[in-house]
């Protein structure tokens, strides 16, 4: 059996996601009890300078994985540098954010090492020698915890925004070594054309703090501007349920729910949202939801922390009103 | 244009499940085509129409159940499909599961395009279509919302974090489908009547030179238990007041010094 419990940092032109940092916060523990060194594995290009942010959080190593092909993330190059320097240095686990690079990456390298994986969990203990993964199944109706068997190494994807990260160590320092990996451009088959970026400056909702929704009480897309406001007194992003996109007030990629994305944001507010259980799934695990909603009889009534039975138009600019009020003080 | 789509029978998002430590009841439950897949089904279907000829083939394992699901697959207008229906393959996770439907494939020949779905709403794993694509030694593009054929090449726009990409991959390659990239067409009654007469052939581990000890809950790599029901949330505190602003400016007080969270 190998040694060793990876961390995957992802990072994005030198920014390192937050679940990144989650994760090596909860796998400390593990790492202890296991006595096996808790290491980052960072890819990219030019990443020297990401080597020291990772002891804070509990890495005992730092493998810097430097590479022109990792620039930008493909599978490919990606799953190629990995795979190369597990065959090399054997951990036993390797741990990854069930981010849309993580959610890619992990199956790819899973299927190549013939390792057990178990995606999107929230919640990660050791229980004797195994680890216990627990995730939602069914749109999160149901949840199940996971275990592995006959695997030389176990893999896990752990959703973001739901581990804690712990308040970073500055005294700590781990080794950091240089890998240079081999990618030829024959190994790379997917050929990125062009890439499109929309708001730039707006947080993603699936790593979104703060999320305020709109649904169908919003009525139409010209009234979305009070969301707006209300997200920007927050320094909240903006959301929307099914019924939103459907009848094109809000883009695809502002959908939250069961076909939409899974956030899990510290409060979530749902203005003209009724709470059906497909929109449910993608926000239930949010640690404080707020509903406002005219209709007293609406689902979502049953499954938020507080609620406003109220006509959100009326409800949600005096409120945007009260968080300035509140955060001037 | 020939395709082979991956579809996988699952729950209705509707249907109300017994979650029981031991494993989720579906008795009664009303079965579907999982909807991601079905993005796939459709997608074969418009990029055949679209070059004018070839063959959709529709991949499925699972119990006698998924018989229906293949059939409303036939009926969109799928050509021919094959149903691995073997209880060694109970139980199977994810990775165990693309193993089987790889061994499948490379059994089959002349395909462009594989279709799977991004996840199945069941086991929301989202692991089978990547794993494949492995398996087989292809390329593959995942969270797709958009497919464009030509010169031997797959030209597709693909979800990432804040954005879109587009990205090009030789043929043939594994696209797993995200919502956009269709609106699935309901199954006409000729279609259905059509369906009838189509091939469905159910295949056995045995045909796939697969060992029974490789598969199935045994075979696999990961192991599913304890289930249990969400936390349930306390109950919601609706605010009191007046008027709007009043309540406006309680659920504000209450975020900040109740629940902390601005």
């Amino acid at each position: 059996m190998g040694k060793g419990i990876w961390v995957f940092a992802e990072q994005e032109e030198g920014n390192i996601r937050k679940v990144t940092f989650e994760i090596l916060s909860a796998a400390r523990a593990i790492a202890d009890a296991k006595g096996e060194p808790l290491c980052a594995v960072c890819l990219g290009k030019d990443i020297s300078a990401l080597g020291d942010k990772f002891a804070p959080y509990g890495a005992d190593k730092v493998y810097l994985v430097d590479h022109e092909a990792l620039g930008d993330y493909t599978t490919d190059a990606y799953a190629k540098a990995l795979c190369d320097l597990i065959s090399k240095e054997a951990p036993s686990t390797i741990l990854m954010g069930a981010t849309v690079i993580g959610k890619d990456l992990a199956p790819k390298v899973a299927a190549r090492i013939d390792a057990g994986l178990v995606s999107d969990c929230v919640e990660i203990k050791l229980d004797g020698d195994g680890i216990v993964l627990k995730r939602p199944i069914y749109a999160g109706k149901a949840y199940a915890e996971v275990t592995f068997q006959n695997t030389e190494i176990a893999m896990a994807s752990i959703r973001p925004n739901v581990l804690v990260a712990a308040e970073p160590d500055a005294s700590k320092s781990a080794d950091v070594e240089n890998v240079t990996p081999e990618i030829s451009a024959d190994d790379v088959r997917v050929n990125i054309v062009e890439t499109i970026k929309s708001a730039a400056d707006k947080v993603d909702l699936t790593e979104a703090e703060i999320i305020v929704s709109g649904g169908r009480g919003m009525k139409g897309a010209e009234n979305y501007p009070i969301i707006e406001a209300l997200a920007d007194a927050l320094g909240a992003t903006v959301g929307a349920s099914r019924a939103a996109v459907d009848s094109g007030w809000r883009p695809v990629s502002d959908q939250v729910g069961q076909t939409g994305k899974v956030v899990a944001p510290n409060l979530y507010i749902a203005c003209g949202i009724s709470g059906a259980i497909q929109h449910y799934a993608g926000m239930g695990t949010s640690k404080v939801i707020v509903a406002i909603n005219k209709d007293e009889e609406a689902p979502i009534f049953g499954k938020c922390d507080y609620g406003v039975v109220d006509d959100l138009f009326k409800v949600v600019p005096p409120l945007t009103e009260e968080i300035k009020k509140l955060k001037a003080e | 244009m020939n395709s082979i789509v991956c579809l996988k029978q699952v729950p209705d998002t509707e249907a109300q499940l017994k979650v029981k430590s031991e494993g989720i009841g579906t008795d009664g439950v009303k079965f579907i085509i999982s909807p991601y897949d079905e993005y796939g089904v459709e997608e074969a279907l418009v990029q055949k129409e679209k070059a004018g000829a070839g063959e959709v083939s529709i991949l499925c394992l699972g119990p006698d159940r998924c018989v229906e699901a293949i059939r409303t697959g036939l009926a969109m207008g799928a050509d021919k499909a094959f149903h691995i229906d073997d209880p060694a393959c109970d139980g199977s996770d994810a990775m165990a599961t693309a193993k089987v439907l790889a061994e499948q494939i490379k059994k089959m020949d002349d395909y462009d395009l594989i279709f799977c779905g991004k996840q199945a709403i069941d086991d929301d794993q989202g692991q089978v279509g990547v794993a494949l694509a492995e398996h087989l030694g292809l390329p593959h593009a995942s969270l797709v919302t958009k497919v464009e054929v030509a010169d031997g090449k797959a030209k597709v726009n693909r979800q990432i974090v804040g954005g879109e990409q587009i990205v090009e991959l030789p043929l043939p390659c594994v696209i797993t489908a995200q919502k956009g990239l269709n609106e699935p067409r309901y199954a006409s009654l000729p279609g259905i009547m059509k369906a009838k007469k189509k091939p469905l052939s159910p295949v056995k581990i045995a045909d796939l030179g697969i060992d029974a000890a490789t598969t199935g809950a045994a075979g696999s790599k990961t192991k599913a238990g304890n289930f249990s029901s969400p936390p349930a949330r306390t109950e919601a505190k609706i605010i009191a007041g007046e008027s709007p602003e009043e309540k406006a400016a309680a659920l504000a007080k209450a975020l900040r010094e109740e629940a902390k969270v601005i």
